[in-house]
């Protein structure tokens, strides 16, 4: 089986890292932070799975499994969230929501 | 008979608890019944039961009644007991006697003033603290009454409180003592630390047995117990309280600042005699601290204008006697002295509170003159009391009493011809100043005040009594203890024998005890007809004296007492206030509100970054971990 050298599939999961980390650093609204951060997960997920080729080990793609549940998880306690938020302050700017400042 | 010993100082708390209680439901009448009314049970009782330890002595002239006791830690076990003995039957018979008489001249005297019933409760209160103290059986007990009685002086100086400067005269008496009393209870610490009881009879047991003459210890406790006295006498160095303690009204001047507390340093050092005996050099500090004090107050009240001033100046003076008779071993000459002391200084004050009354809260013995005929009550008891204060030769109780002092002060073991000479000057200047406020007062030109005066009714008799009472008891209290040149009848030195020793005296003829009394006596009288010369004839010379730069800088200091005031202001009180004013804002706590200071602005920093805003957190957790990893990579 042609593989791809580990080296591309971890340089690829850290573009796409960078990109998911850039997305919730620089967008305001909320729903793309949330799909930024999906992005920033998979980009974990493809690590494991790009390092349990490597080796050969089944570790890496049980690991993207789980992954794979918590961002079911994390994406439905996020939407939640961010339904709540809009009917509190009426936008999905994360900026307006600045009231804990110190 | 003896066992009711316990009812005389109850009673007096007893009606203190009374009026301090009722006090406000009770008429008048019905406060004066109950405030005149115990102390008189008490003086009566007093009566009956001297006239029965005089009939049947007890068993060792002293009979003692245990209560119960106090408090009993580890060894530590004072009781409540009271001691009758020559030397407390005398003084109980003065204080109770001298002070229903005040009482009862203040049921009339204070009849408009608003605050009756505290009065007499305080008067009461005052009255059951200087009985315990006299006749407590153990120095803890004694102290009691000791600070009780200070208690009430404060009291009863700031009465009319609305004055602030009452208030100031009453801390300042408070505080002064204060520092004597501090001394007198770091002597009983060392007393019952070295002797291991606090008991008096005990105490005077075992102090010569273990102590020997000029010991440490023996000195130690001896100046410390005289601390205290010192303090509360108002003798050198902590006199000053005593010419502003007279901002209280007359009788207390009369019960307190006269006849009775502050005689009780005088009490203190004749009950502990024998731990004094065992110290001579405080025995001779003792007798310098009274000739000095008697002549420096002498001084100082010449030059009073305040008629109640010259009186208070005038009671330093003569415990100034007293204290010099402790000090040359005079004991039984010093108590006599305090007898007759009580009789006269309260006759006085309280003759001189009619004056002021009458001349509505008029100090000022200058603006009075003439008065002889205005008050002949007043002027005739007044008179009998400055002689006796003289010490008028042969008439009057104090000549026998002072010349007791004086002869003593000469020919005692402990006595030298400079402490009879201090003594004989100071008579000298008791004749002067007392017969100066008597001339000022009642004779010469009746001034503009005195003119004014509207006839009114006599005193009543409630008034009246008192001052007749203790005009005859000036003139015959010093038939108790004649000496052995007239008559030789020394009925209370005999009496007060078993508790205080006879004076070690030199033996000195009757012929050269005789030359001394009649120089006394013509040095007393010499003062009075210098008084009436300076005064009544020849006002002019005075005024000269007083207009020279010399003269006026005296008048000065002798006016102020010496600068005592000044001195203690600026050595004690300045600097005390400057370092209280300096510390309001408390210097220690500078260097903790620093510390808050710079936790606070670190905080502030810290807050800034808290901007609440999600994006920022996120990108400083970002930081925080390439920041860790490029750590752990590089490291």
């Amino acid at each position: 089986m042609a593989s791809v050298s580990m080296e591309y599939g971890l340089i690829l999961a850290g573009i796409l890292f960078t990109l998911g980390l850039a997305g919730v650093l620089v967008r305001r609204n909320l729903l793309f932070m949330l799909l930024s951060i999906e992005i920033m997960l998979n980009a974990a997920g493809l690590a494991f799975v790009v390092a349990g080729a490597r080796w050969a080990q089944p570790d890496g793609q049980v690991i993207f499994l789980f992954i794979l549940t918590l961002a079911a998880a994390e994406v439905s306690v996020g939407l939640a969230l961010i339904l709540q938020f809009y009917r509190h302050v009426k936008t999905l700017d994360a900026d307006a929501a600045d009231e804990m400042r110190g | 008979m003896l066992s009711l010993l316990w009812l005389i100082p109850a009673l007096p708390f007893a009606g203190f608890t009374i009026l301090a209680l009722a006090g406000f439901r009770l008429s008048r009448r019905g406060v004066a019944l109950i405030g005149v009314g115990s102390v008189g049970l008490s003086a009566f009782l007093t009566l009956v039961l001297g006239g029965s330890f005089l009939l049947s002595p007890p068993a060792g002239q002293a009979f003692t009644q245990t209560l119960w006791s106090w408090i009993d830690v580890a060894g530590f076990r004072p009781e409540i007991a009271f001691r009758l003995d020559a030397l407390s039957l005398i003084m109980i018979l003065v204080v109770t006697f001298v002070g229903f008489l005040i009482h009862l001249y203040s049921a009339d005297f204070m009849i408009d003033e608003e605050g009756y019933s505290r009065f007499f409760a305080y008067m009461n209160l005052f009255v059951g603290a200087m009985l315990t103290l006299v006749l407590a059986d153990n120095l803890l007990l004694l102290y009691l009454g000791w600070e009780g009685v200070g208690l009430c002086s404060y009291l009863l100086i700031g009465f009319w409180y609305r004055e602030p400067e009452n208030g100031r005269a009453a801390r300042k008496a408070f505080i002064v003592t204060r520092v004597g009393d501090a001394a007198m209870a770091v002597g009983l610490f060392l007393l019952f630390a070295q002797l291991g009881t606090l008991q008096i009879q005990e105490l005077m047991q075992r102090a010569p047995a273990q102590w020997a003459v000029d010991s440490g210890a023996a000195i130690a406790a001896a100046a410390l117990l005289l601390g205290g006295a010192v303090g509360k006498s108002a003798q050198l160095p902590l006199q000053t309280w005593l010419p502003d303690a007279m901002a209280g009204p007359s009788p207390v001047s009369a019960l307190i600042h006269a006849a009775t507390m502050v005689t009780a340093g005088v009490y203190l050092i004749a009950r502990t005699n024998v731990l004094f005996s065992l110290a001579p050099s405080v025995m001779s500090a003792v007798a310098i601290v009274g000739a000095l004090t008697l002549l420096l107050a002498g001084f100082s009240a010449l030059t009073q204008r305040d008629i109640k001033r010259v009186l208070a100046y005038s009671t330093i003076s003569q415990i100034g006697y007293m204290f010099l008779a402790l000090g040359v071993g005079a004991w039984s000459a010093a108590i006599f002295h305090f007898m007759t002391h009580a009789f006269f200084k309260a006759l006085l004050f309280l003759g001189a509170g009619t004056i002021i009354i009458r001349l509505h809260h008029e100090h000022d013995m200058f603006k009075m003159g003439g008065l002889r005929r205005e008050m002949p009550t007043t002027f005739w008891t007044f008179l009998i009391g400055s002689a006796s204060l003289a010490a008028i030769p042969l008439l009057t109780a104090g000549f026998y009493s002072k010349d007791q002092i004086l002869w003593s002060a000469w020919s005692s073991s402990a006595g030298s011809p400079w402490l009879w000479a201090a003594g004989l000057v100071g008579a000298l200047l008791t004749s002067l100043y007392t017969f100066r406020m008597v001339f000022l007062t009642f004779y010469g030109e009746r001034e503009p005040l005195v003119q004014e005066l509207s006839p009114v009714p006599r005193l009543g008799v409630r008034v009246r009594l008192p001052l007749v009472v203790l005009a005859v008891l000036s003139v015959v209290g010093g038939l108790v203890d004649l000496p052995r040149t007239l008559g030789n009848l020394p009925l209370l030195s005999d009496f007060l024998h078993s508790v205080l020793p006879a004076a070690n005296m030199a033996a000195e003829g009757v012929g050269t005890e005789l030359l001394f009394q009649v120089i006394a006596g013509a040095v007393s009288l010499g003062g009075v007809y210098l008084a009436y010369l300076l005064i009544l004839r020849r006002r002019q010379v005075v005024e000269g004296w007083t207009a020279s730069p010399l003269g006026s800088a005296l008048h000065r200091l002798w006016f102020a007492g010496w600068g005592f005031d000044w001195l203690y202001d600026t050595l004690f009180v300045r600097p005390y206030v400057w370092i209280a004013r300096t510390n309001r804002r408390d210097v220690v706590d500078l260097f903790y509100e620093g510390l808050a200071r710079l936790a606070e602005v670190l905080h502030g920093l810290l807050s800034r970054t808290q901007t609440g805003r999600v994006r920022w957190y996120a990108a400083g957790i970002a930081l925080g971990a390439v920041v860790v990893i490029a750590l752990a990579v590089l490291l």
